[in-house]
């Protein structure tokens, strides 16, 4: 029972939202369907920080190593919670101006943008641009131009990366008219229009076919790998 | 002290009195200014509103929407009426003709500051923000703390880190909860709160949408199920529910915009034309034209051929494979090049940030008259 009703309700819910695209009659089931996906999944944002919030309390009830950026975390958690809940500091829409929550949550000088501007937007876009070093250290140890696939990559992400900044126009630009094929930044454009579209076209052919294949494979219960213990 | 927290403390007071010293010279440094704009509102007589809502036509609505949301635009202090055909109000707690007013403040440049000083000493329109200020200084700090992990791990780095994680979790749960939730389950369940609260212009929900919401916040109940310490397989109905209508819409969806078009846009002629503005053909375009259409048919080919594991990779489909192969590192090797000039643009980004807005170092959108 634990298993079968999971199974059935998967493959009502997907044949359903497949039957919407090609038959006109169920276009809205398959609406009404993908309202509910979308509210069960921001509802899974609830779950997510709960469980959050349990991970944390735990360790801080314990009083395990680093439990005091236990408290940093559950702190910004529960602050950004509160701003963003009732959303302090923003003035209604002038358009409902009865309507208490009708402004936006992001109007300039709010508080929830005052988060965003200062905040997230330094800690993760750092916290990204912190991976180019590692990219590079990565990319110095492990790139060996041992045999011709190697030898292909390595060129190819040389032209790309020059044939994008200003060192490349600059190394090729002396080219003349007749050899301007040649020069980086046209390289790097033939390089992209050509052997990178068929090499991705093909890959996203690939994982077009896995995915349609793992799909039917969980809606005719083939599949049940999902529902956890085994494939029984 | 160890030797390793001394370098670090004459390290961190050499940048400070560094961060000083910097304050002392030309203008400062690390200042946010905001220009004040007052917003004036008059609440709608409700019961014009609702007789005017049941007969206008939407057309003449929007008209004057926009032209309030113009008006409050364009000058610094403004006075909007609501709209008067606003969609049916069922709830205020305020009197019609209620007056509201409140103030925004929009950030400018130092530039402007410091004309609207010279101009006039006294003027109070734009001023210092210390809020936004502060938080400048705290987005510096920040910045520094993560970057501060190319030495080694360290407490600045993982406050930090603590921080990312508290705030973006929750900072996704709210858009959620705005975004999602309330237009569409909240809205549909409880639709007069929502009208009063959030949304006057939305529309009643039909029997249906709001039985589907109803199995939507029991479904969503069953998979918070999860954090109680029993009965956990209850959540697996739901997850049950996201799994189908996931392989349900990926199916069609991959199957349209990746499979079938992908494959239509490799069905390219080999023998390409191309002509010039007089008409006639350019033999050396067309030369290379047909070229990259070869290429990139062969490519596909070969690249499907290397993905087709039925068949062993033996001689003319190993031959293919190979040359499969020698497509896919180029692929690879562009993925590289894009994905490292992302990063070392983010990076720029961060550097810029620290110079130009908290140091005032560099001025290169002209925002100090540098």
């Amino acid at each position: 029972m634990k298993r079968i009703i999971p199974m059935w309700i998967a493959i009502i819910a997907g044949f359903a939202m497949m039957l919407s695209s090609f038959v006109p009659l169920a276009e809205s089931a398959g609406e009404m369907f993908a309202d509910v996906f979308n509210v069960v999944a921001a509802i899974a944002f609830v779950l997510g920080a709960g469980s959050l919030a349990k991970q944390h309390l735990e360790k801080l009830s314990r009083r395990d190593a680093g439990w005091g950026y236990s408290v940093i975390t559950l702190g910004s958690f529960l602050i950004t919670l509160f701003i963003g809940m009732l959303k302090i500091g923003i003035h209604p829409n002038p358009s409902f101006p009865q309507a208490a929550y009708s402004g936006s949550n992001d109007a300039e000088g709010s508080a929830w943008s005052w988060i965003y501007e200062y905040m997230i937007t330094p800690l993760t876009s750092t916290m990204f641009a912190l991976l180019a070093f590692f990219v590079a250290s990565a990319a110095f140890r492990a790139f060996r131009a041992k045999n011709t696939e190697a030898i292909l990559l390595l060129v190819t992400a040389f032209i790309v990366l020059l044939g994008r900044t200003f060192a490349g126009v600059v190394l090729t630009g002396w080219f003349p008219d007749w050899a301007s094929g040649l020069r980086l930044e046209n390289l790097s454009i033939y390089v992209m229009q050509v052997f990178n579209t068929a090499g991705n076209r093909a890959i996203m052919i690939g994982i077009a076919l896995g995915v349609a294949a793992t799909g039917l494979r969980i809606l005719f219960g083939i599949d049940r790998s999902w529902l956890g213990g085994g494939d029984a | 002290m160890t030797r390793q927290a001394k370098t670090w403390l004459v390290i961190g007071a050499v940048f400070v009195a560094l961060l000083v010293a910097r304050g002392m010279i030309g203008q400062g440094l690390g200042r946010v200014y905001v220009k004040r704009t007052d917003v004036t509102v008059t609440l709608p007589d409700t019961a014009a509103v609702n007789s005017a809502a049941a007969g206008a036509a939407s057309a003449s609505a929007s008209a004057s929407t926009s032209a309030s949301t113009s008006a409050s635009t364009s000058a610094s202090t403004t006075a909007v009426s609501a709209p008067a055909t606003a969609p049916s109000i069922t709830s205020t707690s305020l009197a019609s003709g209620t007056t509201m007013s409140w103030q925004e403040w929009k950030q400018v440049p130092p530039l402007e500051f410091i004309a609207a000083q010279k101009a006039n000493p006294a003027q109070t329109e734009i001023t210092m923000s210390w809020p936004r200020t502060i938080g400048l200084w705290l987005a510096a700090f920040f910045t520094l703390a993560i970057f501060s992990f190319l030495y080694a791990d360290n407490p600045f780095y993982k406050i930090a880190e603590s921080l990312v994680v508290g705030v973006s979790a929750a900072y996704w749960g709210v858009i959620g909860f705005w975004d999602t939730l309330v237009p569409k389950m909240f809205g549909a369940l409880t639709p007069g709160l929502v009208k009063s609260l959030v949304q006057p212009s939305l529309v009643a929900p039909e029997m249906l949408q709001q039985i589907s919401m109803v199995f939507a916040l029991i479904l969503g109940v069953m998979m918070l199920w999860r954090l109680l310490p029993r009965g956990g397989w209850i959540s697996a109905w739901p997850l049950a529910f996201i799994v189908g209508v996931t392989a349900g819409l990926k199916i069609v969806s991959h199957v349209e915009s990746d499979l079938m078009a992908q494959a239509a846009a490799t069905m390219k002629p080999l023998v390409v034309s191309v002509t010039d503005a007089s008409g006639a053909t350019n033999m050396w375009d067309s030369w290379w034209a047909s070229v990259a259409n070869v290429l990139l048919v062969t490519g596909v080919i070969c690249c499907l051929a290397y993905f087709f594991f039925s068949v062993e990779h033996k001689g003319v489909v190993g031959g293919a494979a190979r040359v499969g192969i020698w497509y896919l590192m180029i692929t690879f090797g562009a993925s590289f090049g894009f994905t490292v000039m992302g990063r070392i643009a983010l990076l720029a980004a961060r550097v810029e940030f620290l110079f130009d807005d908290w140091l005032w170092l560099i001025d290169p959108n002209h925002f100090r008259g540098l």
